[in-house]
């Protein structure tokens, strides 16, 4: 086999490891480089170093250690019956590269997934071994993901944890039963299982400490994980009710939704139609109002029922409940504001404390939330009342996006 | 008209000093001009009072907002801060009402700097230098940025802290700043032909970038948005995004074109054999094989949203078997029955009524975890009759396997599925009833409902009657 030079590699295992949709480099524990050997920091909240011509930023080096893999994903480009380039980095490639990387400051961290070669536990041992050595030999203070191998053991699991700051699973298709048909050699229940095990590593670490005893090691602080939308027939409803169930039973700091996006020599086993990006867009934001909003999984839409593609999913739901609609920005509670369109969670604060010292006309609250446009039909202001417009049949035409992103 | 001029761009000192001494002469804020150039207005200089009038008090969100809008490039900034400061005297609480158009335009400014300096710290790119001294090695770092605003000092020491053992310079048109391992100190500003003008490391960052992008998602206005084309010039990456976004299209319609692809039948034929989901319903001989099977269980729904079954825990062949209703979340996580709050209480209770937990059968009437989401936390809910009918398949294979004499119910859940219909508990708790299969059975409270009963007296009542039903048990086990 002809040898790779090492650009080659990095092509080919950064353009295998980007259909994961994480990048996030937040939310780790603050640690800075002083007083260290090496390099390397982390400020709770993340920066993203560049950005890509399709809009998803970066800020890790995402890849994968090989794209050689055993199992057959359909919905997987480095699936083992995929006639793709293949690859594989040394462990010491991939700690140079981040580092190299890392200290001309085009990176938070690393990003490390990988194909499954050999076992579950051969493949996570190697990846252990590049965290490991870029904390124990480098002092690297960094960012570090690792994508864990649900079928390696709970052993290497948890020493993955002690040195990145988060790790993750892919679920990646919203019901099992599809896993079972695309992903035959995937294991839905085991993958819940490491994740299970995974959330008790990290509450274990969570725990006060008692007195005199000594702090545990590090542990990650969090784990993700990541559904693909639009390769089985698993509606909006489901893909919600299945994060809903994610978020309560381990305690994930995100789910990730991706596209179904074309691959490279794709599988017969596919859907021949492809999801609007604009599908993912109201995942995000039906995620969000769950998370933040204090808006329950039924809601926002029943299972078996799809998001509204044309209304953003806070939007749609007021079209629901005009009776509740509109609200006076001067008196609404909180709870009440945070359910109109159009206002944020920065924004309702503001209104809040800007309504302290007077009485808030439609220009005032167009100062504090950068614009009127969606909330203008459902808010009463001081100078200011929609009217008849509240329920106008026209409404939900009225508020329709102008245009809609497409995959091609 | 008063002239009041700053020693830099950024004289924070300098604009406050000024803006107090005018403030308590009462100058109004139309009646100043504000500049930093030495030739002009060489008449008029400010301060010429400095130090009279009545002292005053501003908040002090005030001088963090006033220190962060001066690193703003916009010239009315020294006057918009000053007309605040004059406002503040009226009205005290003004920066509190984010609506009022000075204070959102200071906010917006304050924005923009807090924007510059993050951009600051995502968009400069280092270059290593060659030692200039091959007998003392060390890595030199040396980076030219152009910032949208004055926030080269200001975003300095994030670079401290992050790259704290090298060596660093970073150079802008307004100052520069350098990094020794040890302090931070600024220079005046330069001019891009000072900075290194490549980097090694430059060719494998352009592939990275380049490999990264998924051109069917091409997005270029989200894109522009988050990295403005201002930053373009010195990014190394840049160059690339014409060439990216030229030909996206016609890399993903070749690609969709060229699918799909056969898969192979060797492949196919292992993807067979691995298919799961199928349990030997009927020929169970042994605690293993109804473990594995409750973990593949699709006799009713509950097995989707659980992390696992958890099936009963204890000898082959115990005396007692102690059935309770459902895995909580600490069991649905760690795959063992009764290691949460209501386990706890009943250990308890065990070891207080004699009846050693690791001789004991304990199980559950139903094996997946019922539960609802609220939040991050999962809210137990009962089971409802189908399920436990459904789950009852594998409680009747472990009372069959195990073979108990006594068998100890614990919570109405437990007791429709041992009796196969509903019992009043505190009715009957304490008698002992026949089974058909021959099995000896008593009822008692649920662990959890104690953890529940908000009334002291009642709770400790519950709990005792317990114990003495867990030690009436132990006992007839013999």
């Amino acid at each position: 086999m002809a040898v790779l030079d090492l650009k080659r590699k990095l092509a080919i295992l950064s353009d295998a490891a980007k259909y994961d949709a994480s990048c996030a480099s937040s939310g780790a524990e603050k640690r800075n480089s002083l007083g260290g050997k090496g390099v390397g920091s982390t400020e709770g909240m993340g920066i993203c170093h560049a950005y890509a011509p399709d809009g998803r930023c970066i800020s890790l080096l995402k890849i994968l250690l090989t794209n050689f893999c055993i199992y057959d994903c359909a919905y997987c480009v480095n699936r083992v019956s995929s006639n793709v380039a293949r690859a594989r980095f040394s462990v010491k490639e991939v700690v140079d590269l981040t580092l190299n990387f890392y200290k001309r400051n085009y990176i938070e961290g690393l990003f490390l997934s990988s194909g499954v070669i050999r076992t579950g536990d051969y493949t996570m041992d190697e990846m252990v071994r590049v965290a490991r050595s870029l904390r124990l030999d480098h002092d690297f203070r960094g960012y570090i993901h690792l994508k864990l191998i649900p079928e390696a053991s709970p052993e290497l699991a948890a020493e993955a944890g002690l040195y990145a700051d988060r790790v993750s699973i892919n679920v990646e298709l919203p019901r099992d039963e599809s896993l079972a048909v695309l992903a035959p050699e995937k294991d839905a229940a085991g993958i819940k299982k490491a994740m299970g095990r995974m959330r008790l590593h990290i509450e274990d670490r969570n725990e006060p400490v008692k007195a005199g005893r000594a702090r545990p090691r590090r542990f990650a602080s969090g784990q993700s994980t990541q559904l693909i939308v639009g390769a089985d027939g698993a509606r909006d409803g489901d893909i919600l009710a299945r994060s809903a169930a994610l978020y309560g039973s381990y305690q994930l700091k995100r789910v990730y939704y991706s596209a179904f996006s074309p691959i490279p020599d794709g599988s017969a086993r596919l859907p021949l139609s492809r999801p609007p990006l604009v599908r993912e867009h109201r995942l995000y934001q039906a995620d969000w109002l769950m998370r933040f909003y204090g808006f329950g999984q039924g809601e926002i839409v029943a299972p078996g029922e799809d998001l509204d593609l044309a209304v953003d999913p806070k939007t749609a739901w007021a079209l629901r409940h005009r009776g509740d609609f509109p609200v006076d920005v001067n008196t609404a509670d909180r709870e009440t504001l945070l359910r109109t369109p159009g206002l944020g969670a920065r924004g309702v604060d503001r209104i809040l404390q800007a309504r302290a010292q007077t009485r808030l006309t439609l220009d005032d609250v167009k100062r504090v939330c950068g614009s009127v446009k969606r909330a203008k039909p459902f808010i009463v202001t001081a100078d200011w009342t929609p009217g008849a417009a509240t329920d106008a049949e026209g409404l939900r035409a009225a508020l329709v996006a102008p245009q809609q992103l497409s995959l091609f | 008209m008063r002239v009041a001029r700053l020693e830099s761009e950024i004289d924070f000192d300098g604009w406050r000093t000024a803006a107090r001494a005018l403030r308590a002469e009462g100058v109004r804020p139309e009646a100043v001009v504000w500049t930093v150039e030495r030739e002009l207005f060489d008449q008029g200089l400010f301060p010429p009072h400095e130090g009279e009038g009545k002292a005053f008090g501003v908040p002090a969100a005030f001088v963090e907002l006033a220190r962060t809008v001066i690193l703003h490039r916009s010239p009315e900034r020294f006057a918009l801060l000053y007309r605040i400061l004059h406002r503040l005297e009226r009205q005290p609480r003004l920066l509190d009402n984010p609506a009022d158009t000075d204070v959102a335009k200071a906010r917006d400014m304050a924005k923009g700097v807090g924007r510059a300096i993050h951009k600051m710290h995502a968009f400069v790119r280092f270059r290593r230098v060659e030692d200039v001294a091959p007998e003392t090695p060390r890595e030199q770092y040396v980076a030219w940025f152009e910032p949208a605003h004055r926030v080269t000092e200001a975003a300095a020491p994030f670079f401290a802290r992050r790259f704290a053992n090298m060596n660093w310079s970073i150079l802008t048109p307004d100052a520069c700043v350098h990094w020794d391992r040890a302090m931070l100190t600024m220079s005046a500003g330069a001019d891009p032909a000072d900075a290194p003008s490549q980097d090694a490391q430059e060719e494998m960052w352009r592939t990275y970038y380049a490999s990264i992008f998924n051109p069917a998602r091409l997005n270029p206005a989200m894109m522009k948005q988050e990295m403005p084309r201002r930053y373009w010039r010195n990014l190394p990456e840049a160059a690339l995004i014409p060439d990216l976004i030229e030909k996206a299209q016609s890399r993903t319609e070749t690609m969709v074109a060229a699918q799909p692809a056969k898969p192979s039948e060797r492949v196919l034929k292992a993807a067979l054999k691995h298919a799961r989901g199928s349990y030997g319903e009927g020929n169970l001989t042994n605690l293993e094989e109804v473990a594995a099977g409750i973990q593949v269980c699709r006799r009713c729904d509950l097995w989707r949203d659980a992390t696992q079954g958890v099936p009963g825990l204890g000898p082959a062949r115990a005396a007692l078997m102690i059935v309770g209703e459902q895995p909580g979340d600490q069991e649905d996580l760690q795959g063992v029955p009764f290691v949460g709050p209501a386990g706890q209480l009943l250990d308890r209770a065990m070891a207080q009524a004699g009846a050693p937990r690791d001789r004991v059968f304990v199980t559950n009437a139903v094996k997946h975890f019922k539960h609802e989401p609220r939040g991050k936390r999962r809210l137990h809910k009962t089971p409802d009759r189908g399920e436990v009918q459904a789950c009852r398949w594998w409680l009747d294979a472990e009372r069959r396997l195990v073979r108990p004499k006594v068998i100890l119910a614990l919570g109405a859940t437990a007791v429709q599925a041992v009796f196969g219909k509903a019992l009043p508990i505190g009715k009957t708790r304490g008698q002992r009833q026949a089974l058909d299969g021959g099995e000896l059975a008593l009822v008692s409270w649920h662990p959890s409902f104690m953890l529940r009963i908000p009334d002291r007296d009642a709770k400790d009542r519950a709990y005792a009657e317990l114990v003495t039903d867990l030690k009436q048990a132990w006992k007839l086990a013999g």
